[in-house]
């Protein structure tokens, strides 16, 4: 347990962050009317109380989920991870993995060591596949972004179906026993013991929490004011349905194409979501949507040359082909049901 | 002379923590740098998350940027 001392600090800090988030409406409104004298019945004044309302509620949320994810990363080690995972049965290995995915630290940097650590000491290569997909692909930031400006359910959703879909191709992968496909130096490869066990106290954690955020924030902060602006404009001024023909939801074949489209783009999760906020504001469906999104996250061509190191091409064809045709079902089902 | 080794394949935190090493061994009067970027030498030391610093042969940290001070800590 965290010391006295720090849980007071942290409530005080709670309830400030709350106070603050709790009136942000009124300032934006108080701003938008008394300040700058625009009513929001205007589109002027709608984009205007928009923006002044989003983008400080939207950075309070980046910040407080953000520095919570720190402290919590702290928990998780990839080698802690790993102890996890070795030997586990496929499915439910699977569904730990993908979990593990969220709240282990990780970076597209790391990938090549951790999947070598990962199947040298006995974590099945499906497993390791589900870590490896949903490590990227489900982020806090992303899903900061979604939940305040398209509310909890689309926020769910993201998280909901991006877990089924590493799920199940690290599953399907797991199936096809493709063992033979991963590079024959790899299983060589001598691996050391690594780093020893970190024991962090309680002060430790808060500074990687406070690291994660002047780390993360610090990064996304231009990416959320653009996407921000982005979704004001169009809400005051472009016309709904601007999109709906083509990315709509009877245009069946939208989905495949969106995820083509978004394989050899490259972007972090927090530079698409301007992308996300534009299409959608013209009406683009939601499934083809975050279909393109996860496309863009969780496939990449630079992620699939880091790997060609330690996985023979037609691995890499097997795991890109089995993500794309999940997130192209992930697709489908949403413009179906939604 | 302690010998530092910083573990990365080139990305930008391995950048920053290997400047970081470099001024901390300036700071203690010197250390012997090496930056290792070989994937079998990194798998070598077991280590799964980049950049790493290894100090006379230990995996001291991984996954982190270790500020100068931090560093110069585990030189003295």
């Amino acid at each position: 347990m965290p010391p006295l001392r720090q849980v007071m600090v942290g409530a005080c800090a709670a309830a400030l962050w709350l106070a603050f988030y709790l009136h942000l409406e009124a300032a934006a409104r108080w701003l938008t009317h008394t300040v700058l004298r625009q009513s929001t019945e205007q589109p002027l004044g709608a984009a205007v109380f928009f923006f002044t309302y989003e983008t400080p509620k939207v950075l309070l949320l980046l910040v407080a989920v953000v520095f919570v994810v720190g402290i919590i990363r702290s928990f998780f080690t990839p080698e802690r991870t790993r102890q996890l995972l070795a030997g586990r049965r496929e499915l439910t290995g699977g569904v730990l993995a993908a979990l593990l995915g969220i709240v282990t630290p990780f970076c597209s940097c790391s990938a090549v060591p951790l999947f070598i650590g990962f199947v040298t000491s006995g974590v099945p290569l499906g497993v390791t596949f589900s870590f490896l997909i949903s490590a990227p692909m489900i982020n806090e930031v992303a899903l900061v972004l979604l939940f305040g400006l398209f509310g909890w359910k689309v926020a769910a959703l993201y998280v909901g179906t991006g877990l089924t879909v590493a799920i199940l191709a690290g599953w399907i992968i797991g199936k096809l026993r493709l063992e033979y496909w991963i590079e024959d130096w790899v299983r060589a490869a001598q691996v050391g013991a690594g780093a020893d066990e970190e024991h962090l106290d309680w002060p430790a954690r808060l500074r990687m929490g406070g690291a994660a955020v002047r780390d993360i924030v610090g990064k996304v902060w231009p990416y959320v004011l653009l996407g921000i602006a982005v979704g004001a404009g169009i809400h005051g001024y472009v016309p709904e349905n601007f999109m709906a023909a083509i990315m709509g939801r009877d245009a069946w074949w939208s989905v495949p194409v969106a995820v083509l489209l978004g394989v050899p783009m490259y972007s972090n999760a927090a530079g698409i979501i301007p992308i996300v906020q534009a299409l959608l504001g013209k009406g683009a469906a939601l499934g083809t949507v975050l279909a393109f999104m996860m496309s863009v996250i969780a496939l990449s061509l630079p992620e699939a040359i880091i790997l060609r190191k330690v996985l023979k091409p037609q691995l890499i064809a097997v795991f890109f082909g089995v993500v794309a045709v999940g997130i192209m079902l992930v697709g489908f089902l949403f413009n179906a049901v939604m | 002379m302690k010998k530092i080794q910083v573990l990365g394949v080139g990305c930008a935190k391995c950048k920053a923590l290997a400047a970081n090493a470099e001024a901390a061994a300036r700071a203690v009067g010197g250390a012997q740098m090496e930056k290792v970027e070989s994937l079998q030498e990194i798998m070598r030391f077991g280590v799964m998350i980049t950049p790493a610093l290894v100090v006379d042969g230990k995996v001291v940290s991984a996954g982190k940027v270790l500020t100068v001070d931090e560093i110069s800590k585990f030189l003295e």
